[in-house]
């Protein structure tokens, strides 16, 4: 039941994100403004503990929701395969360069500071 | 036998199909995973999709009649979006103490991402619109498919890049982080949320429970970072 009403919230939110968006006109998508909204509102128990229960299923099957576009991937194999190899090649290299940089950067930041 | 096929043809024309499909390839991956001792290769969105896809391809079922069933996984991508919220809740105080870390390593790994991304592309020559599909192919899906229409980039191709990023963080950035050394898990977690959005911090989440929240850490602040200045960037050129 808990992760229920936790649905609801997360729907919520991101309704009120793409009805913001839409009204305000703003740059962010929806669902962006919709994890601002329900950052504030966590503050309150009545919210937090439905929306811990929805978040930790949803989140623990995270890549499950990615499988549709996957197949996606393959229903645009042509425009994919017409720069192929690199494409491939920019996708790859530039994955492992923000990887690294990015694990690096931290570990730097986080030893300077103790 | 004519029965069989006439029932396939039916079942495969209705919603059940895909959802189904869906959800059963995935279970079956999983398991496997699991068996493998979650084997970075053995990823199981991989697996999951390479079957579909050629699930598809033998049945000869299009596409859009897979996905009238899928849909109601894809839809869940939104409120999990939304969901990200919780770890970064939960892990408020430790994200404040941190916070100068925490934004200067999203912000030069996404910038790092982005840039080396349409840089090697158009080192490569590949044209204007690819590389504006490109730039952000590390944020998760649905984000990437609305900051690519805002900079002019094709939103089902940067869906298509999105996902792949994510594929190759997932499956290969053990092997990358094992390499550099001495990397603890909070900075692993971090670093595959940054670079390759939620399939990264999927991978992270089932790996260790401290890479975990730092990925869903990750990608909240990815979100957010790249959903506000990669209009801004793009505008400049």
């Amino acid at each position: 039941m808990d992760a229920l009403s936790g649905l609801a919230w997360l729907l919520l939110c991101q309704s009120a994100g793409e009805a913001a968006a839409r009204l305000l006109h703003l740059r962010l998508p929806g669902p962006v403004i919709g994890l601002l909204i329900l950052l504030v509102l966590l503050r309150w128990t009545l919210v937090r503990k439905p929306v811990e229960a929805a978040a930790d299923a949803l989140l623990a099957h995270l890549s499950l929701l990615f499988v549709p576009v996957g197949v996606g991937v393959m229903t645009h194999m042509g425009l994919v395969s017409q720069y192929g190899i690199r494409l491939l090649v920019a996708l790859v290299l530039s994955t492992w360069i923000g990887l690294a940089v990015t694990a690096v950067v931290l570990r730097a930041m986080l030893r300077g500071k103790t | 036998m004519q029965d069989f096929v006439q029932l396939w043809v039916y079942l495969s024309a209705t919603p059940l199909f895909g959802l189904t499909a869906t959800l059963a390839v995935y279970v079956l991956a999983r398991a496997l995973y699991a068996r493998l001792d979650h084997a970075p290769w053995a990823n199981p969105v991989l697996w999951t999709v390479l079957t579909l896809a050629l699930l598809l391809t033998l049945s000869g079922t299009p596409y859009p009649t897979y996905f009238s069933g899928a849909q109601f996984i894809h839809f869940l991508l939104g409120p999990a979006v939304v969901a990200l919220a919780w770890p970064l809740w939960q892990r408020g105080a430790e994200l404040r103490q941190r916070a100068g870390a925490i934004v200067l390593a999203a912000l030069a790994g996404g910038a790092a991402a982005s840039g080396s991304a349409v840089a090697i592309g158009w080192a490569l020559g590949l044209p204007p619109e690819l590389l504006r599909s490109l730039a952000p192919k590390s944020v998760t899906a649905p984000v990437a498919m609305g900051i690519a229409e805002q900079i002019g980039g094709i939103p089902a191709l940067a869906a298509v890049f999105a996902v792949l990023t994510g594929l190759v963080g997932a499956v290969s950035a053990k092997y990358l982080f094992d390499g550099i050394g001495n990397l603890p898990p909070a900075v692993r977690g971090f670093a595959l949320g940054t670079a390759s959005h939620g399939l990264g911090a999927a991978r992270a989440i089932q790996v260790d429970p401290d890479a975990g929240a730092y990925a869903g850490l990750a990608l909240g602040v990815q979100l957010l970072l790249s959903a506000l200045l990669m209009p801004l960037i793009a505008h400049w050129f």
